[in-house]
C-alpha cells in the first residue's frame, strides 16, 4: 500500500504532508530554541557581570561561514534535482556532509581547548549556557549528518524508482537544515560577540 | 487510495520548478551576502562600541541574514497559507514565550533584598539568591 500525498498534494492543504510535516517540526524546535534563548536572557540580565572575551571568535566565525557555505551547497543539491543533473546534485550534497563534518571538528576542538583549561558547563552561569546551546545545535548537526547519509547513501536508490518522492525528501532536508544554520546565524552573535 | 504516480499535481510553493534554473544565481548572491554580513557583525564587534549598541547592531544584522535564509534559501517568499498559518502561531507563541519570561525578570516575589540578607533579617519564606 502507498502512503498518500508523498508526490502530489493534497487537495485541502495545497500541500505534500512531508512539506507540512517539516514545517511543523521546525515550529516545534523554534519553540524549544526559543525556551533556551528565553533562558539565556534570564541568566544574562540576572548576572551581575557577564564574561567577554572568553570564546575564539575567528573560530565562531570559520564555523559560521562554514554553515552558510553548507546552505548554499544544500539548495544548490536540490536544484540540480529539479533539473535532472544527478552527478551535479550527488557532489553538492556531498560537499554539505563535508562542510557538516568540518563544523562538528571546529567545534570539537573549541570544546577540547575549554575542557583543558578545566573550563566546563559547571565552571560559570555563561559556559554552562554556552555549552547547553551549541551543544544541543550540534546534536542537531548529527542528525543533519546522519539524514544526508542516508541519501547519499542507500537512500539514493528511492531516485530511480520515483524521482519526485526523492526530491522532495532533499527538500525537506534542505529545509531542516537551513533552519539549523539559521539557528546558528544567531547563536554567533550571542555568544561570540555580546 | 491515491498512487504517487497519479499524475496529479506536484509539491507547489517554489517547487513548480521550470524556472528553478533561474534561481541559481540569486542563490550564490545569496550566500555571498551572508558572507558579508557576517564579516560587518564582526568588524563592528572588533570596534567596541557601549553594549547596547553592539548589541542593537548585531541582532538587526543576524535578523537581516537570518530573513535572508528564511525567505531564498526556505523558499518563505513564496510558500502556501497553511505554512504561513503555522508559522503565524508559532511567531505568536514566541513572542509570548519571550515576553512572559522578561516580564518575570521584574518579579521579585520570594527574594531577600539586598538589606536584609546582609542583615540576616529576611522575612519568613525568602530565598536567598
Amino acid at each position: 500500500m502507498n502512503i498518500p500525498y508523498t508526490v502530489e498534494t493534497r487537495p485541502d492543504t495545497g500541500l505534500a504532508n512531508g512539506k507540512l510535516g517539516i514545517w511543523l517540526f521546525l515550529a516545534s524546535e523554534v519553540m524549544l530554541f526559543g525556551a533556551l534563548f528565553s533562558t539565556y536572557i534570564i541568566l544574562r540580565t540576572g548576572s551581575v557581570e557577564w564574561p567577554h572575551g572568553e570564546l575564539n571568535v575567528w573560530l565562531g566565525m570559520a564555523n559560521t561561514f562554514i554553515l552558510i557555505g553548507s546552505s548554499v551547497t544544500m539548495v544548490m543539491s536540490w536544484a540540480a534535482l529539479k533539473m535532472r543533473e544527478w552527478g551535479k546534485h550527488r557532489a553538492y550534497l556531498i560537499v554539505t556532509f563535508l562542510l557538516a563534518a568540518a563544523f562538528l571538528v571546529n567545534k570539537y576542538f573549541e570544546y577540547a581547548d575549554h575542557i583543558r583549561r578545566g573550563e566546563g558547563p559547571a565552571h560559570s552561569t555563561f559556559l554552562a549556557i554556552y555549552f547547553t546551546m551549541t551543544g544541543l545545535h550540534g546534536l542537531h548537526i548529527i542528525g543533519g549528518m546522519v539524514v544526508m547519509a542516508y541519501l547519499i547513501g542507500p537512500g539514493a536508490k528511492l531516485f530511480k524508482s520515483n524521482p519526485e518522492q526523492f526530491t522532495n525528501r532533499i527538500e525537506y532536508t534542505g529545509l531542516y537544515w537551513h533552519f539549523v544554520d539559521l539557528v546558528w546565524i544567531f547563536l554567533f552573535p550571542v555568544l561570540y560577540l555580546l | 487510495m491515491q498512487s504517487d504516480h497519479a499524475g496529479h499535481a506536484h509539491q507547489g510553493g517554489h517547487s513548480d520548478h521550470g524556472d528553478v534554473g533561474s534561481h541559481l544565481r540569486l542563490y550564490w548572491m545569496i550566500g555571498a551576502a551572508l558572507y558579508v554580513f557576517t564579516i560587518i557583525t564582526v568588524a563592528v564587534n572588533q570596534v567596541h562600541l557601549a553594549i547596547p549598541l553592539a548589541i542593537t547592531v548585531a541582532l538587526i544584522v543576524a535578523t537581516i541574514k537570518g530573513s535572508m535564509v528564511a525567505t531564498v534559501f526556505m523558499h518563505l517568499g513564496n510558500e502556501k497559507r497553511w505554512i504561513y498559518g503555522s508559522l503565524l502561531l508559532t511567531a505568536f507563541f514566541f513572542v509570548a514565550m519571550i515576553t512572559i519570561t522578561t516580564l518575570t525578570l521584574r518579579d521579585t516575589i520570594g527574594t531577600a533584598t539586598v538589606h536584609e540578607v546582609s542583615t540576616g533579617a529576611a522575612h519568613p519564606g525568602a530565598v536567598e539568591r
